[in-house]
């Protein structure tokens, strides 16, 4: 596969053409019009994504038709696998009654002033499990009003009443005449789209709501899908990096003499975080890097062992911290203890975790005089436009951003001043040329951001019949978000990372004090799929079901009891606990654990059933799951969201982690750095609640119940608390 | 010069013997559907079929390669190949879809050697291939749906 570069790059439709009459104008005048990103992938799947879609019509920000009678729906996310291009143009193509099988997507291109997440302000990107929630509403207005313009259309050309005219499966149709949406493309363009379009009531959905396949499915098995990493362009160079071997180190000096012999070598290129070895391919690069002599100064480095971490963390913990949740009085609730009534305490500790990627992280870009392209798995593009921007002393509009396919990302990729800095720093040493920086797996665990390591101290008091009287609780972490340009998201004293999923447990509990204490840190954390609730959960979940054991409560009757009126709570506590037959006795070796937890609007329990094998190792064999995320607009899609986030969590089960030593990172590839592999899968088993809400979250929510669930089978089945990841068994 | 087929083609290599194939076939053939994770064959993003052997390529040299018959993703041609992806596609495996190239290979190494995979032989055959979305589940299912249809 090549990838031929135009010049028509970056001067796509959405940047040159504001209005719709201006493109309509321009549609007749020029004929055929480039429209998305400039280059031609040679694969020819139907619904393809890196296919331009020349002579398309644009509706309106979200929906264009083309001559040949495609609907091109355009995706403002990102589609690092959690499968918005299919959910996205569902949505679309629910309210334009189009044919499923006509209907292709394209990435937008990044323009904040269209295609912002609603949520965030005028910034574009991809987080928090917000695609489909956000775009709710926006993309069923958006497919409607150009179903509007096609009714409109065919009533004026047809001259009948646009009472009669009706779609359905992507034809326009009134008594016997007929049309396709190509055929009245030209007319329902000249159309006014209505201000307020009719949506259609949940029981009119014929789309959402049902199995759809995943429309980027078939590239993603012959190949042909295009990743950063595929990206091939002219005259293009490939550049590794050199960074310190601890986090925040500066470049004293190197030496490259010895480089310059390798064949195809192209230079070097200083950059703030390190040194870029440029070369013809990523061969030449690798080898010359190997000859480069770096001496670093780390004197400003982190010099301490995860053990010392820790052991700092926990000391924080000991004492007060800030305090972000009063309720009552439970320092003096804590004091003493009546008939009945039993004081637990625990402290957790939780480890740095790594996104690990499967693509590495890598970014492409190319730096003109006034102007710079990146072809990027971009997960923030406003705020990757404005860090190459502020690189280049541009202004952010100049900055055009081809967002691909990301291998992956949790979070990984929407990473203000981090590695888009890094490949601008680069490209701009070679102006006019792209240059692909390329992370080796190495590199990536090197320059990783980290979700944060974190102690949790728990005290609480519990009665004899299952009441919680009183929960103090301090959570000392990392904050992610100080120091970065996401600070401004911070409210109040310490960052609501932190405790988020703590503060707002919905337990009824009489008297209860969050404190948090942000521990300052030179190893860089980001948010990991679930970002806060990832630890939080855990911390919380394997509390209640020790408070459960000390009372001789049913751990899942005693969050019934302490959930009453909740009633979303309750719904998905009730199903997993009915579905994986929670009250049948497993045989002898064998036992089940239950953690429940709502992240990004929506509510998760899963059950856990484990063992040991042969070998006396832990095994988990089966997880249930109950999921309400609203509407499921693809329940298929949420289901392996499901299974995927399950499998993703239950890696920090079984070995992940960072450790540090000396501040030296440990685990630099996937020798020592331990996701779960395919014999370690479980059965999983996912139920989903009916529902007519509005959909939110479900990328992350599947996430933080899981680390919990699984201790608690563990506990259930060794008489012993689990207080940390991964689980060590002696 | 190193001579070997890929994809039943031909092909005549003068370059250095120490690249590694994955490199050879992403940058030189263009053949990107192999893809790069960790360069030291622990991730199996990178497995391709060399004299009909799931291999990474990542660390496998050119020198290595000479008279080898190798076959990438794009060159998947046989029965046992169409329907893994086939199956693949009807139970929708893909997530990112990153690591899915290299999932598939291993997939129809085995059962182009085993058409009745036991649950272990799947282990064995599948463990070495890394897939950050979790979609285990799935490719679990498909090859088990890949081994039945292959089986009427």
């Amino acid at each position: 596969m090549e990838f031929q570069i135009k010049k028509a790059m970056g001067s796509g439709l959405n940047s040159e053409v504001t209005s719709r009459r201006q493109f309509i104008k321009a549609c007749t005048a020029g004929g055929a019009l480039i429209v998305g990103a400039g280059y031609i992938s040679t694969a020819t799947a139907n619904q393809e994504s890196t296919k331009p879609h020349p002579q398309a019509l644009l509706f309106n920000s979200f929906v264009k038709i083309t001559p040949d009678n495609r609907v091109v729906v355009v995706i403002k996310h990102l589609d690092k696998g959690q499968g918005v291009t299919t959910g996205l143009s569902t949505i679309v193509a629910e309210e334009l009654d189009a044919d499923w099988q006509q209907v292709s997507w394209e990435f937008a291109p990044a323009d904040a002033s269209k295609y912002n997440n609603l949520y965030w302000g005028p910034s574009q990107g991809t987080g928090g499990s917000t695609s489909i929630a956000n775009s709710w509403e926006q993309l069923r207005n958006a497919g409607a009003a150009a179903r509007a313009m096609f009714v409109l259309a065919a009533a004026k050309k047809w001259g009948v009443d646009k009472k009669d005219v009706s779609v359905s499966v992507g034809v326009v149709s009134a008594g016997v005449k007929q049309a396709t949406f190509a055929e009245l493309i030209e007319e329902a363009a000249k159309q006014a789209p209505p201000e307020k379009p009719a949506l259609k009531s949940v029981s009119q959905f014929k789309l959402i709501g049902k199995k759809i396949a995943r429309i980027d499915s078939a590239e993603k098995i012959n190949g042909s899908a295009v990743f950063t990493q595929d990206i091939q362009l002219p005259n293009m160079l490939t550049a590794l990096v050199i960074y310190p071997p601890k986090q925040g180190g500066k470049l004293k000096n190197f030496d490259d003499s010895d480089a310059k012999k390798v064949e195809g070598f192209g230079g070097v290129a200083q950059i703030p975080r390190g040194l870029a070895i440029v070369a013809n391919s990523f061969w030449s690069a690798r080898k010359a890097r190997e000859l480069v002599k770096v001496n670093w100064d780390l004197q400003h480095c982190e010099n301490k062992s995860s053990k010392e971490l820790f052991d700092d963390y926990k000391k924080t913990a000991e004492s007060a911290g800030t305090p972000v949740k009063q309720k009552g009085d439970a320092e003096k609730a804590l004091l003493k203890t009546g008939k009945g009534e039993v004081i637990v305490e625990a402290v957790f500790e939780l480890p740095y975790l790594a996104h690990a990627t499967m693509e590495p992280i890598n970014c492409v870009a190319l730096v003109g005089e006034d102007s710079c392209e990146l072809w990027n798995g971009s997960q923030a593009q406003t705020i990757d436009q404005q860090d190459a921007a502020q690189v280049l002393g541009i202004s952010h509009e100049k900055v055009t951003i081809h967002t691909l396919f990301a291998g992956g990302s949790f979070g990984r990729r929407a990473s203000p001043g981090d590695y888009v800095v890094d490949a601008v720093h680069i490209a701009m040493q070679f102006k006019n040329r792209p240059v692909k920086m390329v992370w080796d797996r190495e590199d990536d665990m090197l320059r990783g951001r980290f979700r944060p390591m974190a102690v949790h101290k728990a005290q609480a008091k519990v009665s004899n019949s299952g009441e919680l009287l009183a929960w103090k609780h301090h959570v000392v972490a990392q904050a992610i978000m100080r120091g970065t340009v996401f600070e401004g998201m911070i409210n109040g004293p310490v960052e609501g990372t932190l405790f988020e999923g703590i503060h707002d447990m919905p337990y009824s509990i009489a008297d209860l004090k969050v404190d948090a204490t942000e521990q300052s840190s030179k190893t860089d954390s980001l948010w990991w799929r679930s970002v806060g609730s990832s630890g939080n959960a855990f911390a919380v979940e394997c509390f209640i079901d020790q408070l459960a054991h000390a009372v001789k409560k049913d751990p899942v009757e005693f969050r019934r009891q302490l959930l009453k009126g909740h009633k979303r709570w309750l719904g998905v506590l009730e199903l997993a606990v009915e579905k994986a037959q929670w009250q049948k006795k497993l045989p002898k070796g064998r036992a089940k654990g239950f953690a429940i937890h709502k992240s990004m609007g929506s509510w998760v329990a899963q059950v856990a059933e484990v063992s040991f094998n042969e070998d006396n190792k832990l095994r988990v064999d089966r997880v249930v799951c109950a999921i309400d995320c609203g509407i499921a607009v693809n329940p298929d899609i949420v289901v392996a969201q499901m299974e995927g986030s399950i499998g993703f969590a239950l890696g920090a089960v079984f070995g992940e982690q960072i450790t540090l030593e000396n501040g030296i990172i440990q685990q630099q590839n996937f020798d020592k750095y331990k996701p779960l592999r395919y014999s370690q899968m479980p059965e999983v088993e996912v139920h989903i609640i009916p529902s007519g809400e509005a959909p939110s979250g479900v990328g992350e929510p599947g996430v933080p119940p899981l680390t919990p669930a699984v201790a608690n089978a563990v506990f259930a089945l060794t008489g012993k608390p689990v207080y940390s990841l991964p689980i060590e068994l002696s | 010069m190193i001579k070997l087929k890929v994809n039943g083609q031909q092909k005549q290599y003068g370059g250095d013997p120490d690249q590694p194939l994955l490199w050879y076939l992403r940058e030189e053939l263009f053949l990107s559907g192999t893809k790069f994770g960790c360069g030291i064959g622990a991730c199996g993003a990178c497995t391709v079929h060399f004299n009909g052997i799931p291999v990474r390529s990542c660390s496998m040299p050119m020198s290595a390669v000479a008279g080898a018959e190798v076959r990438t993703i794009e060159g998947l041609d046989s029965a046992v190949a169409k329907q893994v992806q086939s199956s693949w596609k009807e139970l929708d495996v893909v997530q990112c879809g990153y690591c899915q190239s290299g999932q598939i290979m291993s997939a129809t190494a085995l059962l182009e050697r085993n058409g009745r995979p036991s649950e272990q032989e799947i282990s064995d055959a599948m463990d070495g291939n890394i897939c950050r979305c979790a979609s285990y589940q799935r490719i679990r299912s498909a090859i088990k749906h890949s081994s039945k249809k292959l089986g009427e």
